[in-house]
């Protein structure tokens, strides 16, 4: 999500002791600020200091995108997300469609067929009741499609000025297969990195449509959901086998903190080649004029995969078959040198650091 | 990408680095005077195709490092006036003054706006009649004749309600600066190509001759900066001191004349001080006494601040290239971009937030 919450996301390994035996004042917040949702190190902060010593239990310190929980002989996936976008429509989608599509993702990165979800509104004293129905319209239309059904909800409204128009909450239920078993804990040296199509698609349309920067461009986000994609991924696989290790998708933070996350949840390190992560030429160009990397960029509608090197032709052949997938390439490694650390290999042969950032992305001053 | 691959092409890359391999017989200390250059060659590790004995090191061209403690902390008291609509470019929000930054005056309720243009805090000031609309005006010569536009249309609109808090600095006196300190290891400079797009390059030619050291205006695409390191070491190779311009497709001799014009007309020299270094003659741009009505410091009225800066950030060595992140024993420990005890390492143009995040155990 671009500035949500999302609890269940991050991990305390990522962090290097070493950063903090002398923290400036400047770390420790008193109060909340933009930077703790916006998918860096604040937030992950956050969720180690506030949250997961309070609620911790063996479920929710897996610390994936989804709670996974057994019934009986089954495995159900669980989980929530909020979505508070501005604007609240967007070339490619509106907060409706994304709001489903989201949580439809949270799931499907645990291997589950998603099932029921739930819709929560906070709603702004004020708000137009058309533009309301076109947002439900488009939860509507984005669940129909996906195969899912909404099945319990809720309203509330605050005062004009309380809130941003309106805010959106789901929560989702899936059925996962028996035998499947992904984590972003399970990333082993020599696995391979795959990513499904086109990075920063999704955060640039957002912000190429925000107040106060105007340009024109023809960039829509990738909102999509991947469950489909998903199960022809899981389909390609023989039942039971261990091949596909993890799925994530790289939301909030971009590609880079998602691998930052797996190669921290796993304890690897993780090297991704620049030429084989694709970046559309309109996307390019916009993060060029915005002194933004497209590796931090929001995206909606794209998976990360770790993948066992056996497995890699079945996986990128069958997603190469399905239109979300079209675009899958190999773009990484993973390896064993430094716990946690991500690096990039550049065009010109050298090597950096693909680091999480502390807060925001934020536009550079010249 | 037009405009951008022909800049990033691996084999010319590749091929340039062997010019320079094979045209240096001996060590030489070349500086890249700005941030943006300073963040192309990190993000492209451009310093490990160069032969081993050209030593880059980081200049003190990142606006952000530079803006002294005082006027950050200024900043935040004005953004938490009543009535004050503060805005500023994304970056400088995160900027630690003495004890806070922008944002946590922001979620302490202060109305802080990240603006792309003082043109856009120009525009809010008019939307906005009865809010006072400050912009923080920080940067080198690159961004003054844009911030001098909208003071001065500010004054022809009337907008009594617009002001600028202005933290303006220039990159010749910084040059020498270093140039004249005993300390000083810098051989050649690579110039910087945003500020000459603006000033021309005509005021390098006095630094060169007087100091006997080789500037090459550069830009701040990798081939751009290869070929300025070429043409750096050939001079020096040949015992030439010349400024010369390898960013002509941006740069000419006289610069931009209309923008000159206006940052005169707007803008006078005064002394400055830069974070970490000090003060600096002449080295900075006020508002003249006909703008004092857009002058935030003076319509504000504030009592001066002094504050003290960490004393174990060695971020004045840094900027002056004596040092390199590396070298300061809080570097990637006790500070780190989450945690910056200086300036430059919380830019990404910053010399140590560019080396904690592309070198940092590589």
């Amino acid at each position: 999500m671009l500035p949500g919450t999302n609890t269940n996301v991050m991990s305390e390994t990522l962090l290097d002791p070493a950063l903090f035996v002398c923290p400036a004042p400047i770390a420790v917040r008193d109060r909340i600020v933009l930077g703790h949702g916006s998918g860096g190190r604040l937030g992950a902060n956050l969720l180690r200091d506030v949250f997961f010593p309070l609620f911790s239990n063996p479920v929710l310190d897996r610390q994936d995108d989804q709670a996974i929980l057994q019934f009986g002989g089954e495995q159900l996936a669980f989980t929530t997300d909020s979505f508070v976008v501005r604007p609240l429509f967007f070339p490619g989608g509106d907060i409706g469609s994304l709001a489903i599509h989201g949580t439809i993702n949270d799931l499907a990165m645990g291997g589950a067929t998603p099932l029921y979800l739930s819709a929560a509104f906070i709603i702004e004293e004020g708000f137009p009741m058309e533009t309301l129905q076109r947002v439900a319209a488009s939860m509507a239309d984005a669940a129909a499609a996906a195969g899912v059904s909404i099945v319990t909800g809720d309203t509330k409204v605050v005062e004009r000025g309380k809130g941003d128009g309106v805010f959106i909450n789901t929560t989702g239920i899936g059925m996962v297969r028996q035998g499947i078993r992904l984590s972003a804990n399970q990333a082993r040296p020599g696995d391979i990195v795959i990513l499904s199509g086109s990075i920063g698609d999704h955060g640039t349309a957002i912000m190429a449509s925000r107040e106060g920067l105007e340009f024109e461009t023809t960039i829509v986000s990738d909102s999509a959901p991947l469950h489909g994609l998903v199960a022809d991924m899981l389909d390609a696989l023989s039942p039971n086998s261990p091949g596909l290790r993890c799925l994530r998708d790289p939301t909030r933070g971009g590609l880079s903190a998602t691998l930052n996350e797996i190669a921290a949840q796993s304890k690897v390190s993780i090297e991704i080649v620049e030429k084989n992560i694709p970046v559309r030429d309109e996307v390019r160009g916009a993060c060029e004029l915005l002194g933004l990397d497209p590796l931090y960029v929001a995206n909606e509608g794209k998976l990360v995969a770790i993948v066992a090197p056996e497995a890699v032709c079945d996986v990128l052949a069958a997603m190469r078959r399905n239109p979300l997938g079209e675009d899958a390439a190999a773009i990484g490694v993973v390896g064993s040198r430094h716990a946690g650390l991500v690096t990039m290999r550049t065009p010109f042969g050298s090597t950096r650091i693909v680091d999480l950032l502390p807060g925001d992305q934020l536009p550079r001053i010249c | 990408m037009r405009y951008v691959d022909e800049y990033r092409d691996p084999q010319i890359a590749h091929a340039l680095a062997g010019k320079v391999a094979a045209t240096a017989t001996k060590p030489w200390v070349l500086m890249e005077v700005c941030g943006g250059q300073t963040h192309t060659l990190m993000r492209y590790g451009i310093g490990d195709l160069l032969p081993p004995g050209i030593e880059l090191v980081h200049g003190p061209g990142c606006p952000v490092c530079v803006t002294p403690l005082e006027l950050i902390d200024q900043a935040i008291r004005i953004a938490g006036l009543p009535n004050v609509t503060f805005t500023s470019y994304g970056d400088m929000l995160r900027v630690p003054g003495s004890h806070s930054d922008l944002f946590a005056a922001r979620a302490n309720g202060a109305d802080v706006r990240v603006v792309y243009s003082p043109m856009d805090a120009l525009k809010i000031a008019r939307d906005n009649p009865h809010r006072k609309v400050v912009f923080f005006g920080v940067g080198f010569e690159t961004t003054a004749p844009a911030n001098a536009m909208a003071v001065w249309q500010a004054r022809r609109e009337g907008l009594t309600n617009f002001s600028m808090l202005v933290s303006h600095v220039l990159v010749p006196p910084a040059m020498r600066l270093i140039l004249e300190s005993p300390a000083n290891r810098v051989q050649g400079f690579i110039g910087p190509g945003h500020v000459c797009t603006i000033m021309g390059f005509r005021e390098y030619d006095e630094l060169a001759r007087e100091f006997h050291v080789p500037v090459v205006v550069g830009g701040f695409e990798p081939l751009d900066l290869l070929e300025a390191i070429s043409m750096l070491v050939s001079q020096l190779e040949e015992g030439r001191a010349e400024v010369e311009n390898q960013y002509s497709r941006s740069v000419d001799y006289q610069g931009n004349i209309g923008a000159q014009k206006i940052m005169r007309e707007v803008f006078t020299v005064s002394d400055r001080k830069w974070r970490g270094i000090g003060e600096i003659a002449a080295s900075g741009l006020v508002l003249r006494d006909e703008f004092a009505a857009h002058d935030a410091e003076r319509v504000f009225n504030l009592a001066p601040l002094s504050v003290k800066e960490p004393a174990e950030c060695i971020s004045a060595l840094v900027l002056l290239g004596q040092k390199k992140p590396a070298d300061c024993a809080a570097f990637g420990k006790r500070c780190t971009p989450m945690t910056p005890l200086g300036a430059p390492m919380v830019s990404a143009e910053g010399a140590c937030a560019a080396w904690y995040q592309y070198k940092r155990h590589v």
